[in-house]
């Protein structure tokens, strides 16, 4: 009964969204005030109606009625309840009805905080926001119902795989989505602004909080997956490369760039068309993000090509969103009337850099990801396209963005001062070079890659502090004067030294990892000794155990450092005695100069087992480095001018000379 | 392991190998240089049967297969050229995950340099243009001077 209320609220919430599209949109045209309005009860209603649906659907996890194929398929009575409530978007279905409540969520918070939105703008914003929103609740109920039922209903259920019963990845898929279908609001307000025609530094102002906080999610989505991945999967990586991993970073990438030259709209009322079209981009690599993990495509184009359902229905969503906005945008974009101008070198001219390799990158990824499923279509053969493609295009892109990065920060808008600039970096450049030396003489003989990276870094890094110093004038006034002005900074600015802080962390991280990592694979009987990286580990001895659901072989190793003990490791092999599955639980000694990793494996004939000791230097900067990105943006979204609902007129409250901030 | 991934995805058919076993010590050669030679190899082999798994971290009884033939190689003196042309020759490019630069890829390799051009170039034209419709609206017309003048008089006076 509760299941087919939520098939009805879903189809009730399609109708609303039906409406929600055409109502505002006519409204705006006519000037007719209460058309308008309708657009903001309305998206209200269809996130009540969407939420009452995946609350119904989480009650048939919750309760396990396995009258629901979905439940059936994906749970089971004795999973441990966070895993019963995860289970719900841990398929398909269910993770398209998430992906619908979250595009209804933001739709009604543009609803209820979107107050000070001019009426004919949030209208049209929340019109094509429903648009979105009917389009993907027409796919649920034309090819996922996810409240299909079985008759007759199992005794129990097929369970949810072991390796998604974990709490990093219960989070991720929900965190993920809110960036994914976060820059949902970026999209509507640009089709929006076209429609209206006029772009300003307000409308700039209105798009920035959301695209931020869409921004922060898909960061923090991204780095929790790729966490998981470390720990979870046995063996140390921490990005593959993976056509699913490219589909949420494409977004991020032309996101990020968005997030940049949003600020040149602001302040500076210059590059409008090409943020308008990033914004369209964004949301647009989200949708092929969508339809890449959910049409099977990945999986093989001829499977695609002899059941092609569901596929073709998101490629038909994708190609009336992107073919649209897109016909929209080369029709309207033109009038876009430009506003202030600027010499190649400024900060405008910095962004734009930071744009044109951003994009680039992105276009790399998806030349990449793309470009075997186009090959094999057009049936010109299969071709694999693995990391080392990666290695050789996109890493090399980055060095530019990385030298501009420092130097962007500290030119002035309209017309920078290159030379001034530099001077100013002079230190910066110096810890470069001395970090670089000492990373070569520390890893001789390894990657010089690795000792370059640690230069970037600390390029970065140290630029950064050079940019902050210079804002607040340190050394040059008191230090309680520059102190006060470190606390009159807006919020925004601290925001932008987080993240690219941040991102010198995410730098020394990943090539720490991947370029240092040092690793013993051998066959390890009790009572035997392994050394590796400084450290020592005796293997103590392994056991059977029985967990609730699993049998494990669980290893314990003693480890020591110049003869003075340090920690245990106990890794664990389960195998799930329900679908026979084996994961693999690495133990795991972080610390800030790098991880010591161990899993253990069969046991050989001899009584020995096979061990694997990993030893990944400076790894965990890479999450530490996401979670001061995150940060920033989040101390960014928290800055008065921005603040969601925040009049826009409260930016004269600000000091006259408080820097600009990005 | 990294099939997962997908399958959180709802790729959940595809799921073929779970433990992260990959290389087992018993398959390791001798020649601690000649190991590390077929570890980097390998890592660039496709395993043919994953979704998107190198036979250097894939479980496949496949995988274990083409890491044997590899060190086979690798032990009668073949250079790494050799052995990766060997199994385009029996499996295809399609076993290579560093893709070969041919007329099929070369879209794939020289994409990238292309949009960047392409947009640096685009830049450079929107940087003339820009200065060369800054220029144009610098220059007044005298007609165009005198009614400014008389619009600033006029503020003035109300002012």
């Amino acid at each position: 009964m509760i299941a087919e209320l939520g098939h009805f609220a879903l189809i009730l919430a399609l109708c609303v969204a039906v409406a929600q599209a055409i109502l505002p949109l006519a409204g705006a045209s006519r000037r007719d005030a209460g058309w308008m309005a309708a657009g903001s009860s309305a998206a209200v209603v269809q996130l009540l109606l969407i939420a009452a649906a995946f609350a119904a659907l989480t009650h048939a996890f919750v309760t396990s009625d396995f009258s629901v194929k979905l439940v059936a398929e994906n749970s089971h009575s004795l999973k441990p309840l966070i895993y019963k409530i995860s289970g719900v978007w841990g398929n398909h279905e269910g993770s398209m009805l998430l992906w619908v409540l979250i595009l209804a969520l933001f739709g009604a918070l543009i609803a209820l905080f979107g107050g000070n939105l001019p009426p004919t703008l949030r209208a049209r914003v929340l019109s094509v926001q429903a648009m979105i929103g009917a389009g993907f609740l027409a796919f649920i109920l034309a090819t996922s119902n996810p409240f299909a039922r079985l008759f007759p209903p199992p005794a129990d259920g097929n369970d949810l795989n072991p390796l998604l019963q974990d709490p990093g990845l219960a989070f991720h898929p929900p965190v993920l989505y809110a960036g994914y279908v976060g820059f949902s609001i970026a999209f509507s307000f640009a089709v929006a602004a076209l429609i209206e025609g006029r772009v300003d530094a307000a409308w700039a102002r209105w798009v920035r909080p959301w695209t931020l906080l869409a921004w922060s999610f898909l960061t923090a989505g991204i780095a929790l997956g790729s966490w998981w991945a470390y720990y979870e999967l046995g063996w140390g990586g921490f990005w593959y490369w993976d056509p699913v991993e490219n589909a949420s970073f494409m977004p991020w990438l032309v996101g990020t760039a968005l997030l940049h030259s949003a600020v040149v709209v602001e302040r500076r009322d210059a590059l409008k068309s090409w943020t308008i079209l990033l914004a369209i981009l964004t949301f647009s690599l989200s949708l092929i993000g969508t339809f890449l993990v959910r049409s099977g495509v990945l999986t093989s184009v001829h499977a695609f090509a002899t059941d092609p359902g569901r596929g073709v229905f998101i490629l038909a969503l994708l190609v009336i969103a992107i073919g649209g906005s897109l016909a929209l945008y080369a029709w309207r974009a033109p009038q876009l009337k430009g506003g202030g101008l600027f010499a190649p070198l400024s900060r405008e001219g910095a962004l734009l850099l930071n744009n044109l390799i951003l994009a680039t990158a992105a276009a790399t990824v998806f030349i990449g990801t793309l470009y075997p499923l186009v090959l094999e279509a057009a049936g010109g053969g299969k071709v694999s396209v693995g990391p080392p493609y990666y290695n050789a295009t996109f890493v090399p892109l980055m060095a530019p963005l990385v030298a501009a990065m420092a130097v962007g920060p500290m030119l002035a808008w309209k017309r920078g001062d290159l030379s001034g600039a530099l001077g100013r970096l002079k230190f910066a450049a110096a810890t470069a070079l001395a970090a670089l030396a000492a990373a070569s003489a520390l890893t001789w003989g390894r990657p010089v890659l690795g000792a370059i990276a640690m230069g970037a870094a600390a390029w970065i890094a140290v630029g950064v502090f050079a940019e902050l110093a210079g804002r607040i004038r340190l050394g040059d006034l008191p230090l309680g004067q520059s102190l006060a002005r470190a606390r009159g900074m807006p919020r925004s600015a601290w925001g932008m030294t987080l993240a690219h802080l941040g991102l010198a962390g995410i730098i020394a991280g990943a090539a720490g990892a991947a370029l240092w990592s040092e690793e013993k694979i051998i066959a390890m009987r009790p009572g035997q000794t392994v050394d590796l990286a400084g450290y020592s580990l005796l293997f103590e001895g392994a056991e059977s155990r029985n967990g609730p659901n699993y049998t494990s072989v669980h290893g314990v190793f003693a480890v020591s450092r110049n003869r003075t003990p340090v920690t245990k490791l106990e890794p664990e092999k389960r195998r799930y005695v329900v679908g026979g599955q084996e994961t693999t639980e690495a133990a795991i000694r972080t610390t800030a100069a790098g991880d010591l990793y161990a899993v253990i494996g069969d046991a050989q004939k001899d009584g020995g087992y096979v061990v694997r000791i990993y030893y990944k230097p400076l790894v965990a900067w890479i999450w530490a480095g996401a979670a001061v990105m995150v940060l920033g943006g989040l101390m960014s979204l928290s800055d008065r001018r921005l603040r969601i609902g925040a009049p826009a007129r409260r930016e004269r409250d600000l000091a006259p000379d408080a820097a600009p901030a990005e | 392991m990294r099939l997962i991934r997908p399958m959180l995805f709802g790729l959940a058919a595809l799921l073929t190998a779970f433990a992260a076993a990959a290389v087992q010590p018993d398959e390791m050669l001798k020649d601690p240089a000649q190991e590390s030679r077929a570890r980097a190899l390998s890592a660039e082999i496709r395993c043919l049967v994953c979704q998107n798994q190198s036979i250097d971290d894939s479980d496949a009884s496949l995988a274990r297969d083409l890491r044997l033939l590899v060190r086979d190689q690798i032990s009668q003196g073949r250079s790494d050229g050799e052995i990766r042309d060997f199994l385009v020759e029996r499996y295809g490019a399609f076993v290579l995950l560093d893709p070969p630069f041919r007329g099929s890829t070369l879209v794939l390799w020289l994409g990238p340099a292309i949009v960047l051009l392409a947009g640096a170039a685009g830049l450079a034209i929107y940087f003339r243009s820009r200065r060369r419709s800054a220029a144009d609206a610098v220059a007044l017309s005298d007609d165009e001077r005198a009614r400014l003048e008389r619009l600033l008089d006029d503020r003035d006076r109300r002012a």
